[in-house]
């Protein structure tokens, strides 16, 4: 019953989706108020049928009703309820489900908080929205539908991939579509823009909160899945250039590009021709995202189910929606204002240059994604690029990108010069040499010591720049405070990012650099060496215990004879599943973590033993939790409460307005 | 227009080509690496007996169906009664691969379930597993007169599997 009521519900949402596509944007057109008002319904209609299928299925799973396929496959009886909850979307069917869900929660927010929007432009935008709903709802009914019925009816359910089942990636899907999907707002609203022929700083004002709202998710869910791969697939690194890791931050990297973008669009009413772009791109990025995954085009770790037809479904789908956006703006930009013009040193010169590396960036790591796609086509071999490709193209646009990150926030609108800097970069010259010849002697590294100088150095110049709004150092301290209370949400947003960048390239650096590993087979009594640290096997035991058998080892770790920890690493098999997943034993600690996996072995030649030292990885994600947590913050910043009523406080406040 | 803003249509045409071309190769071929390549060298015992070594040597000299099976796996129970039958009608020598199981339990299985192998390779810690690249149970490969893989089938082996595509090829190998 409750596989009909689902059933049903995406139909009737598939329908108020065609409704949501043509009759706003019809009412745009020829200014019918009374079509255009049927967007605003529609969108909320359309979220209450998508509500009610998801719900459906999650009932579904929570209830083990295996009568339906899908929680037949991907449910068991005996799981953790917090698994029956993940298993819903931990598949391709209920993923697409949870997406879509997403999209209409989007949907449904534009009446919500549009109300001062102009109506022809939140009706477009909305029909927009709309037409992505039409393709996925159509995707989802035709291609994988999660409401399939199964006769005989098993006795049980086949459980979820072993894989999926940890916290940590019950919430990565969500958080990630969040970001994903949350830019579908961008590409809507542009799409709505270029039509219009407006796009201004009324309209910039009012989408950069959700822009920034659906990088933060992005932001978070990235970080996320970082610390799962890490604990989980017992690689041993927390980022391995992996296709479907890529994928997902592509569309960060625009997404970041896009969120200065449309900050000096809201401010300065220039870059409307890149914040357009960027918008459009940012969501086409996600929708490729989406489109490798289930297409399974690239191959990848994370290729857990794969289906060509999906993916000609969801490469039409793209095709039709950045393509058409693309041909609009080829038609179109020619509307779009230009915008005061500004020096090359200046805020807007430096964001151009920043939004210039992000792109440069985002082709590199698009390009070494691809490239085995690309190969393929001409020869046919099929290849994969490896993690030394990201490391000689990704990391020096990065490093001179976060060069630039020091200093563009201190520059002012229009026009600056370097000149004007000197002292700035007098104390920074010497806060890097300082910091560089401490590490070298510490760390013996010369690069590892550059890196961390640069960090220290992007460190300062936001401090700088923070200070300054605070006029720290011209006025009493007790003045400094009280207009540190009077700080805008985005210049709290500024400071946590940038700060939180430099955290995680400490983090970065120091894995880079310092990060040792080793690996044996070992026998019970025997260790290895890793740094200045001795791994020692001690005790292998094997047994049974709730739905898998377990092959588990005790790692002694010491330092100069003294044991620091005994670390407990298990090979897991799921007879279910016939799956074999491996748990890392893992000291955590803020200056290093301590890692150790264990792999096939058997009594007379030993197990294999991979040993890990790893400084300063907590960092990474510590950085990355700070720039989520930025964007929130910027979130709350009163000048953008998701209304336009006010373009007025933006210059009511000066000492806010940077 | 210009020539500026229809550029990113041109370079995203370009893109939808390539990934359009993409969708064209099916991932799992990756797996055709093994076809037309001889047949891993191993060395393992006997399930029924741990001092009788089975190598490579005791497989070749004529057409084998060789099936990946353990007594863990459900979908084996499910395909069992297809190799059953086979072993009964149709003229060509199938070996087992007893794949991450312990003796006792595959042996119960095999007796459980009849035993339609001509030999069963025991390979408790996957180091034939391994060499064939095997990614789960039930695997089937057909290996020729001179010991070359020459398919590979992933998942149950149905009557329509058997008739359309196995059956064929082992008629095929017959005439070479």
């Amino acid at each position: 019953m409750l596989a009909e009521i689902g059933q049903i519900s995406l139909i009737v949402a598939l329908l108020i989706a065609v409704l949501q596509s043509v009759m706003p944007m019809l009412g745009a057109q020829k200014n019918d108020p009374r079509l255009m008002a049927i967007g605003d319904r529609a969108a909320t209609a359309q979220f209450l049928c998508v509500a009610t299928a998801f719900a459906c299925l999650t009932a579904v799973f929570v209830g083990s009703d295996f009568s339906v396929k899908l929680a037949a496959q991907h449910s068991h009886s005996q799981k953790p309820l917090l698994y029956k909850f993940s298993g819903v979307w931990g598949n391709h069917e209920g993923s697409m489900l949870l997406w879509v869900l997403i999209l209409s929660v989007y949907g449904a927010l534009v009446p919500m908080f549009g109300k001062n929007l102009p109506t022809t432009l939140k009706a477009r935008a909305l029909s927009v929205q709309g037409m992505i709903s039409v393709g996925f709802l159509a995707f989802i009914l035709f291609t994988s539908n999660p409401f399939l019925r199964l006769n005989p009816v098993p006795l049980d359910g086949q459980g979820l991939n072993p894989i999926l089942q940890d916290p940590g990636l019950a919430f990565h899907p969500p958080l990630l579509y969040l970001g994903y999907v949350g830019f579908s707002m961008a590409f809507s609203f542009s799409v709505a823009a270029l039509i219009e022929g407006r796009v201004d700083a009324v309209w910039a004002r009012w989408l950069r909160p959700w822009v920034l709202l659906a990088w933060s998710f992005l932001t978070a869910g990235i970080t996320l899945g970082s610390v799962w791969a890490y604990y989980e697939l017992g690689w041993g690194g927390w980022w391995m250039w992996d296709p479907v890791e890529n994928v997902s931050f592509l569309p960060w990297l625009v997404g970041t590009a896009l969120l200065h973008s449309i900050l000096v669009l809201g401010k300065r009413h220039s870059m409307a021709n890149w914040t357009v772009l960027l918008g459009i791109t940012a969501f086409s990025l996600s929708l490729i995202g989406t489109f490798v995954v289930r297409s399974g085009v690239l191959t990848s770790v994370h290729s857990f189910a794969v289906d060509p037809a999906r993916g000609v479904f969801i490469l039409i789908l793209l095709a039709l929606a950045t393509g058409g956006a693309l041909t609009l703006y080829a038609v179109r930009s020619h509307t779009l204002r230009t915008g005061p013009s500004f020096g090359l040193v200046s805020k807007e010169g430096g964001l151009v240059l920043n939004n210039i590396l992000l792109i440069v960036a985002t082709t590199t790591v698009f390009l070494g994604t691809f490239y085995p796609l690309l190969v393929e086509a001409f020869s046919d071999s099929k290849i994969s690029v490896g993690a030394p490709y990201f490391d000689q193209t990704f990391a020096p646009i990065m490093l001179l990108l976060i060069g630039f990150m020091g200093i563009g926030p201190l520059l002012s609108w229009r026009t600056d010069s370097i000149i004007a800097h000197k002292k700035h970069f007098v104390f920074a010259c010497v806060l890097m040499v300082i910091i560089t010849s401490l590490t070298f002697f510490f760390g013996k590294s010369i690069l590892g010591a550059l890196s961390i100088a640069l960090a220290a150095y992007l460190a300062f110049g936001t401090l700088v720049a923070f200070g300054r709004k605070l006029k720290f150092g011209q006025v009493s301290l007790a003045q400094s405070m009280k207009l540190l209370r009077h700080q805008s949400g985005s210049a709290f947003g500024f400071f946590f990012a940038h700060m939180g960048m430099a955290i995680a390239m400490v983090g970065i650096t120091a894995m880079s650099v310092w990060g040792a590993e080793n690996a044996g087979v070992l026998k019970i009594g025997e260790s290895l060496k890793v740094a200045s640290y001795e791994y020692k096997l001690e005790t292998i035991d094997a047994g049974r215990r709730d739905n898998f058998e377990y092959l588990q080892a005790g790692v002694a770790v010491s330092k100069d004879g003294e044991l620091l920890s005994t670390l407990t690493t298990e090979r897991r098999f799921y007879p279910i599943r016939n799956m074999v997943t491996s748990e890392a034993g893992i000291r955590v600690r803020q200056s290093a973590n301590l890692y150790v996996g264990i792999g096939e072995g058997n009594q007379n030649d030993g197990w294999i033993i991979r040993a890990y030292y790893h400084p300063y990885v907590c960092w990474i994600w510590i950085g990355a939790l700070f720039m989520a947590f930025a964007g929130f913050i910027s979130l709350a910043d009163s000048r953008l409460r998701f209304t336009v009523r006010e373009p007025a406080p933006a210059t009511a406040i000066p000492s806010a307005a940077e | 227009m210009k020539m500026k803003t229809i550029l990113p249509l041109v370079l995203f045409a370009v893109l939808v080509g390539f990934l359009a071309f993409g969708l064209t190769r099916n991932p799992a071929t990756i797996d055709s690496v093994l076809i037309d390549t001889p047949f891993p060298e191993f060395e393992l015992t006997d399930l029924y007996d741990p001092d009788q070594v089975v190598t490579k040597a005791d497989l070749t000299g004529e057409i084998v169906l060789v099936n990946v099976f353990g007594s863990w796996c459900v979908a084996c129970v499910q395909e069992h009664p297809k190799l059953v039958e086979l072993s009964n009608t149709a003229n060509i020598k199938i070996v087992g691969v007893d794949w991450r199981d312990t003796r006792e339990n595959g042996m119960a299985w095999l007796k459980k379930y009849g035993d339609p192998y001509h030999r069963v390779v025991f390979d408790a810690d996957s180091l034939l597993a391994i060499d064939l690249g095997i990614t789960g149970a039930p695997e089937s490969y057909l290996v020729d007169k001179q010991g070359d893989i020459r398919y590979k089938h992933v998942g149950i082996i149905t009557d329509q599997v058997w008739d359309d595509i196995l059956a064929p090829i082992v008629v095929q190998l017959r005439t070479e």
